[in-house]
């Protein structure tokens, strides 16, 4: 354990004067609640208060505090944006630990690299569907620490062999389970005890499960449905103050005119300022921030990127496309089998920009010291945030403070720090904590976005129809060359070329990636990220082979999936439970795809239904999942569930443009979500497996394209080869 | 200038100009968080409240067109009957995820609830579409609003 660590951050608490609320559930919500909301309806009694900060607190790792109160917290290293993974990983720690999940609180945890790591990413990051994956075994093992040593400390008072003692529900049994002692009575003697290595510990057999694999609760619906579940927005602090922002609409322009005794004439209004690529107007409350905004009538020059347009970077994409890329698949010789087939597909795909559009708009409160920067801030990117901030303040890292918050919604937005970064610039002219809340517009206008993919492809099919060759060239913005360096080698983005090529056995592939960064826009991970776009681009096209080769969709696929027995597992699995092959009334039908991806197996049928006028109804969606070893399924079908409707939502209506520099769209007028009327049941079917568990979140982003245009295909004989959707091109012709 | 407002039964006097929608009177003058911000033009429906029972969209209605009337927020919807069914519903059928447009989907539903008991699913559609919800929660909200009504 390091002591420091840990007492860093119970002094951090103390100094804030801030006590850790315990709210009905067990959901520790750390820092927010603090002034004149204690008294407030929503805060928690005072007899529910935990104080954290008590002496003899058992802390074997990073991620148990039990104290001799008996109060256990579980601190969480990943951040909770929806995805369920404050249940998952508490059900990980609480199955070795051998405590109820309604015994325990959890807490955010702190920014600290050495404790709260990411395996999968070598950085404290919420990302890529890897919470689960990362952090199973480091969990269970920190858990099943924390159980011996707690055994061990009353097998010592009892004077038995720890092997004759058990631990459940938080308590400790002597053999003849007459002897208890719980956990809070133990820990002050558990935590002078030597930790051992967690890699020596040995955990639970699968069959001895009681929480894992269940349908345990999530630990943060009661707050939810109340209204008490505190976000980074929601931070209010004595002698805070709100700003209210206008971002320059071009990316690289500056503020040219600001009318500030106007904006400083609103009643409520008392701040402006001005950092060029800004304008921020300082407030006792938004209302009157906002109005300061619209007040200051602000102009702006726009700098180089005044020009910038949807169609000319296409037109570069397009172009840059044609040249060949850094290789990221070469198997056999795809040129020569493909001059050599008996038939030759080519085809160009093409996906828009696309913004994130979270619920919670961008905010981040920066309370900027001369010793020290405190950020509340609800943030995928935890390490990442605090090193951009030390950065920009020029004080160490640790006197960086980073309060994570519950995210309204991440989908890679709040990997990105550039709305902390911006805060924090105007937090250097203004006295004492403020509250930057980003508008629906500049959210939507200043995301950092989806990339723009331009693809290639061509195939060869041999006299029977069999691929003989596949090629495919991706061209667009490389995120991983910013973002994550070690995916990006000799001009190859790893993540840009995931699931590239699909889990089929082809003999003679070559995919390659041309990096083309167009100016004046900035891009960003987005839910489903490569696999995203690769799996509508490959799964599209698979389609157009089997069309070529006279055979139905799901048949083809499965002559090629004879060596990948979970890939042909779930494809005959959504198959069979969407009634494949029954007959549909004219201008209805049924798309598949399959996919490899975030270490998981899916495939997706969708059904759908296409009007005379084009517009197109998705009736149904079924999911088939293997997604290895299960933590919670209620938590998986909530994730294919919702993840479909993401992916679908973009296919159907998403889609940024640029003109003269600016987004083109703005609100949820101009870049529309899926509303209840409009979006199709989804079912999900689980294969249980005993393999490695693999990610959610994302996956089902994924899979839902192109088995929707799939299906538009059987339903209208239209290919859609570019999102979103046209309907237009979809009209009926009769 | 000076308004009182009946929040949750309770009085609140707030000094902000007349023009100020209710959502920041409620979020950051009152310091009741539960209300949410999301697109400030009535196209989301986070920030939905009851006015006399009815929903409304905070972010679109100025302070001064309030009145006397009752102001209803999630934090007290849980006291309606409509409101403790569908809270309940909610944490049956594990409804939330990100949950941050919770707080007005529950509202939309407990104002379509007391008007309309037992709601089809086109009594449910003309109700929530007004409510976004980035996680795609949709199918278990439609799901809890049946359970909650019984039907």
């Amino acid at each position: 354990m390091d002591e420091l660590i840990l007492k860093e951050q119970f002094v951090d608490e103390t100094a804030m004067s801030r006590r850790a609320f315990l709210q009905g559930t067990g959901l520790l919500l750390g820092f927010a609640l603090t002034g004149a909301s204690t008294d407030s309806v929503f805060a928690a009694p005072a007899s529910r208060v935990v104080e954290n900060e008590v002496t003899g607190t058992f802390a074997p790792n990073g991620f148990i505090r039990i104290n001799p109160t008996g109060a256990v917290t579980l601190i969480m290293p990943m951040a909770e944006m929806g995805q369920g993974v404050y249940t998952s990983l508490s059900m990980l720690l609480a199955e070795e630990l051998e405590v109820k999940l309604d015994q325990i609180q959890v807490q955010h945890a702190p920014a600290n690299d050495a404790l709260y790591a990411n395996q999968f990413l070598h950085i404290q990051t919420t990302g890529a569907s890897s919470s689960v994956r990362a952090f199973s075994a480091p969990l269970r093992q920190a858990g099943a620490v924390g159980r011996n040593l707690l055994i061990a400390a009353a097998a010592e008072r009892w004077n038995v062999d720890p092997a004759t003692c058990r631990a459940k529900d938080g308590v400790v049994f002597d053999a003849s389970g007459s002897k208890h002692l719980s956990y809070g009575e133990l820990a002050k003697a558990a935590a002078k005890l030597p930790v051992p290595p967690a890699a020596n510990v040995k955990l639970k057999d699968p069959k001895d499960f009681t929480l894992i694999g269940t349908r345990a609760k999530r630990i943060d619906s009661p707050i939810k449905v109340d209204g008490r579940a505190l976000y980074g927005i929601d931070t209010q602090l004595p002698g805070m103050k709100v700003a209210a922002v206008a971002i320059s609409p071009v990316l690289g322009g500056k503020a040219k005119t600001v009318d500030e005794k106007a904006a400083l004439a609103v009643k409520g209004v008392r701040q402006v300022v001005n950092i060029d690529e800004a304008v921020a107007v300082v407030a006792d409350h938004t209302g009157a921030a906002k109005k300061g905004i619209e007040a200051g009538a602000i102009t702006w020059d726009d700098g180089p990127n005044g020009k910038v347009s949807s169609a000319d970077i296409v037109k570069q994409l397009e172009e840059e496309s044609k040249k060949p890329g850094a290789i990221a698949r070469n198997d056999g010789d795809a040129e020569t089998a493909l001059a050599q087939a008996a038939q030759r597909l080519e085809a160009i795909y093409q996906v828009p920009f696309l913004a994130h559009a979270a619920m919670e708009p961008m905010n981040c409160t920066v309370h900027l010291q001369k010793d020290r920067c405190d950020i509340w801030v609800g943030t995928q990117a935890v390490a990442l945030t605090q090193s951009l901030v030390a950065e920009l303040t020029g004080l160490p890292k640790d006197a960086i403070k980073i309060h994570n918050h519950l995210i309204g919604g991440g989908f890679g937005r709040r990997l990105e720090a550039d709305g902390t970064v911006l805060a924090v610039k105007i937090a250097k002219h203004v006295d004492g904590p403020v509250k930057v809340i980003w508008s629906r517009e500049e959210d939507i206008q200043h995301d950092m976005y989806r990339p723009y993919y331009f693809d290639r492809l061509s195939a060869g099919l041999d006299a029977a129809g069999k691929p003989v060759a596949w090629t495919h060239r991706i061209a667009g913005s490389s995120i991983a060359a910013r973002y994550f360096p070690i995916w990006f080698k000799d001009g190859l983005d790893f993540d840009a070329v995931e699931a590239a090529a699909g889990p089929y056995a082809l003999p003679n592939i070559h995919v390659d990636y041309v990096r083309v960064e167009p100016a004046g826009v900035r891009t960003a991970f987005w839910r489903g990220v490569g696999p995203t776009h690769n799996v509508f681009v490959v799964e599209s096209f698979m389609d157009e082979l089997a069309h070529a080769a006279k055979q139905d969709p799901v048949a083809y696929r499965k002559e090629l999936l004879g060596h990948n027995p979970r890939a042909l597992a779930v494809l005959s699995l959504a198959a069979e439970k969407a009634g494949w092959g029954s007959p549909l009334p004219a201008r209805q039908g049924r798309g598949i795809s399959v996919q490899f991806a975030f270490g998981s197996y899916l495939s997706a049928v969708a059904e759908v239904e296409v009007a005379a006028d084009g517009s197109v109804k998705v009736k149904r969606i079924v999911c088939a999942v293997d997604c290895g070893m299960y933590i919670n399924p209620d938590t998986i079908e909530a994730q294919i569930q919702g993840g479909t409707l993401f992916g679908l939502t973009a296919a159907l209506h998403g889609s940024i443009t640029f003109k003269d520099g600016r987004v083109e769209q703005s609100n949820f007028d101009s870049y529309l979500p899926m509303r209840i009327d409009e979006v199709p049941m989804v079912e999900t079917h689980l294969i249980k497996s005993a393999e490695a568990p693999g990610g959610v979140g994302e996956a089902p982003t994924a899979i839902v394209s192109a088995a929707v245009t799939n299906a538009i295909f059987a339903a209208t004989g239209k290919r859609l080869r570019t999102l979103p959707v046209d309907t237009d091109s979809l009209k009926s012709s009769s | 200038m000076a308004f009182t407002l009946k929040i949750n039964t309770t009085a609140h006097k707030v000094d902000v100009d007349g023009d100020t929608p209710l959502l920041w009177v409620l979020r950051d003058v009152l310091g009741m968080n539960g209300t949410k911000f999301g697109c400030g033009q009535a196209l989301c429906g986070a920030c939905t409240v009851h006015l006399d029972g009815q929903p409304v969209r905070s972010c679109q209605t100025p302070v001064d067109s309030v009145g006397d009337s009752a102001i209803t927020t999630i934090e007290a919807i849980g006291r309606t009957p409509q409101g403790a069914a569908l809270q309940k519903a909610w944490l049956e059928l594990e409804v939330v995820q990100c949950g941050y447009c919770q707080s007005g989907q529950i509202m939309s539903a407990a104002a379509l609830l007391k008007d309309t008991p037992q709601p089809t699913d086109d009594d449910i559609d003309a109700a929530m579409s007004g409510n976004v919800c980035r996680c795609g929660t949709y199918q278990r909200i439609r799901a809890a609003i049946k359970l909650a009504a019984g039907v």
